[in-house]
């Protein structure tokens, strides 16, 4: 049974103060969505919890420890999926993925089951940078789904999808929560699942 | 004492002790040039090789160890900065390298002013010491130069501490090697002084100058890092009561 | 197929995976490889056009301008080292990967060096040739570039990783790199030079090995401290 919690968490940008005190607690099968008007936050509220940024005071705990101690064991139980697909251009879709495989655990055997059932089986052999917007953000959650890690962290996951990408987003979440995992999501859209959800609003 | 530091630590105390200190540095600094200066000028004896060209030490030599010294002060507080996570200590090293660069820039150009009379012009590479002072210059430009290519006063603090510590690594790396680089040519470097004992009518002088430069360096550094806290601080409560202090809170 | 429980990828599956796809990126990009050798053909043509034929000149001058002009040539594709990740989101990955991120440092420059620093070194005796420089030097040339242009870019990497995404990076980073870089241009000629007159080189060549030694234990860990900093 994994935890992800944050305590106090205080991040000031330049002259503006993001967020302060801001606390959440998250188990395995929850769903915690990160809500609020653009530029509010959400982004960095995301990063902070990644790690990507430190938080100017309180911290971010995996399991009850501080993310800070554990970086590298925290890192191996979460996956990130932001705006930019974070897949090099010049490189084919399954040559990315299988690059990927070295920097992080991915069961790369469910691979083709995978890409078939997120519709870019057919893709393979193109360079990323000629897939459209819709289908690289699939093969983004391709890497979600092979990496098996518990912890998925969504920065606006429906964003440039259609109804059926949309779809597919939700299908691919029950299942993860289902199986015990647990995701953080920045959205601007109603989410219903039946999963427990949290809310975390930014101003 | 662990709280007289973690008072020095917190900056609207700093702003109000560094207040206090700085006359201090500063007239003791005052003193202390006046004292070499004159000395430097009129008690001491020409050298018996340069004659009076040699009085120019009296500002290079404390000029290239304040340019040194003010590095070592940027890049420790810098890293205590990083490491510690103390906005203070970024201050200080905010403060310092401005500082160290018009340290270095005297340092070279009277550097080459105590050279043209051997030399015969106004630069000669040969010269182990000016040429290391001329890339320590470089290096601090380049710090400065990061900082200013950073808005983000955070962004800024940290990255410029990274370069600091790259930079202090590789400091006595370059001075090593710009040895060895000269020592292969050969060529007129600038005589030691008065011989390989240097007379102590010369040397207290220059002792003073460099005591004296020093202090100059920490009455302005204080000067400088309690404007960098002002800015940096700037929407602060203390600072506010500062500037309107009718201002009820 | 039996599917057994994948495993966290080894160290040196991190570090394997990052050159490779750096080299495989640079072989769909010819540039990348050819950009950096062309400029140092051109700056070394422009070396003899500029000071005249006169052999011994050339041949006294040769050893410098090769080194000038490695030096520049390895420095135009440092820019670039991490600008590209950044702009596509796999900086971010590299980052979140449980891989430690001085190894993937360390393999960024690396693959930086095989497809800037290596071409260098094997162009470099057909210069050296071209400026008369005497055959006895072929090897040193070659020793001294090659632990020069390694340590150029792990060093390289340390001033990419904290200019990355600012505007005019690009010189900033020469400023910030060549101050630094100035030991090894100072040993690497100065070697090559005793060489080509005949004279003992050893000195050389174990200060540019320390510095290079020196280089591949410290940078990657001021690589990725500057990799944190600037994608805060």
């Amino acid at each position: 049974m994994a935890e992800l919690s944050g305590q106090a968490l205080t991040l000031i940008r330049g002259d503006r103060c993001l967020f302060r005190g801001l606390e959440f607690a998250l188990k395995s099968g929850e769903l915690l969505t990160v809500e609020g008007p653009n530029g509010s936050g959400k982004t960095t509220l995301m990063r902070a919890i990644a790690g990507l940024i430190d938080p100017d005071e309180g911290m971010v705990r995996w399991n009850d420890t501080n993310v800070k101690r554990i970086r590298q064991a925290f890192h191996a139980s979460l996956v990130w999926m932001a705006h930019r697909p974070g897949f090099k251009g010049d490189l084919t879709l399954i040559e990315n993925l299988r690059f990927e495989s070295g920097l992080r655990t991915m069961r790369m055997s469910m691979a083709e089951h995978h890409l078939v059932r997120l519709g870019v089986a057919t893709l393979t052999d193109i360079p990323f940078r000629a897939l459209s917007a819709g289908q690289q953000r699939r093969v983004a959650l391709a890497r979600l789904i092979l990496t098996e890690a518990p912890l998925w962290l969504m920065d606006e996951p429906f964003a440039n999808l259609d109804a059926a990408g949309q779809d597919l987003v939700f299908e691919v979440l029950r299942e993860h929560l289902r199986n015990g995992g647990m995701c953080v999501m920045a959205t601007h859209q109603e989410v219903e699942l039946d999963a427990p959800a949290h809310r975390v609003r930014l101003q | 004492m662990w709280t007289f530091l973690h008072k020095l630590s917190s900056p609207p105390h700093f702003y109000d002790l560094a207040a206090k200190m700085i006359p201090w540095f500063a007239a003791g600094s005052l003193l202390l040039i006046a004292y070499g200066t004159v000395a430097g000028l009129f008690f001491a004896p020409p050298d018996y090789q340069q004659k009076d060209a040699f009085r120019i030490i009296y500002v290079h030599v404390p000029a290239a160890y304040l340019s040194m010294m003010a590095y070592v002060v940027m890049a420790v507080s810098a890293g205590i900065g990083l490491i510690w996570r103390m906005k203070l200590a970024h201050a200080v090293a905010a403060g310092a390298a401005p500082l160290g660069a018009w340290f270095t820039f005297l340092a070279l150009v009277t550097g080459s002013i105590w050279g043209r009379p051997m030399w015969g012009t106004w630069w000669e590479w040969g010269d182990p010491r000016l040429t290391s002072e001329l890339i320590l210059l470089f290096l601090y430009f380049g710090y400065m130069a990061l900082r200013a290519a950073i808005d983000d006063t955070a962004r800024a603090d940290r990255a410029s501490a990274v370069l600091a510590l790259v930079g202090a690594v590789n400091v006595p790396i370059i001075h090593f090697s710009v040895e060895w680089w000269s020592s292969l040519h050969q060529g007129p470097t600038l005589i030691r002084v008065g011989g390989p004992a240097i007379e102590p009518v010369m040397l207290w002088p220059l002792l003073a100058m460099i005591l004296g430069f020093m202090l100059l360096f920490v009455a302005l550094l204080l000067g400088r890092v309690r404007t960098e806290v002002l800015f940096r601080e700037r929407r602060s409560r203390w600072v506010r009561k500062l500037v309107y202090p009718e201002e009820t809170a | 197929m039996s599917d057994r429980e994948p495993e966290l990828p080894g160290l040196l599956d991190g570090l394997v995976c990052v050159i490779r796809r750096d080299l495989h990126l640079a072989w769909r990009r010819p540039g990348d490889v050819l950009n950096p050798l062309f400029f140092f053909a051109i700056v070394s043509t422009l070396f003899p056009l500029a000071v005249g034929p006169d052999a011994e000149q050339l041949a006294l001058n040769g050893p410098g301008v090769l080194w000038v002009a490695a030096l520049l040539a390895a420095l135009l594709s440092l820019n670039s080292l991490f600008l590209n990740d950044y702009e596509d989101g796999t900086l971010e990955q590299l980052l979140l990967s449980p891989q430690p991120l001085p190894l993937l440092a360390l393999a960024k420059a690396i693959a930086h060096w095989l497809v800037s620093g290596l071409p260098l070194v094997l162009v470099s005796p057909l210069v050296a040739m071209s400026f008369q420089m005497p055959a006895r030097s072929t090897a040193v040339t070659m020793l001294t570039l090659t632990l020069g242009t390694v340590s150029l870019s792990l060093l390289g990497s340390i001033g990419a990783a904290l200019t990355v995404g600012l505007n005019r990076g690009n010189a900033l980073l020469s400023l910030l790199v060549l101050p630094l870089a100035m030991p090894v241009l100072i040993f690497g000629a100065r070697t090559v030079s005793l060489a080509a007159a005949g004279d003992a080189t050893s000195a050389g060549v174990y200060f540019l090995g320390a510095y290079c030694m020196l280089a591949l234990t410290l940078a990657p860990f001021a690589t990725a401290a500057a990799l944190r900093i600037s994608n805060e």
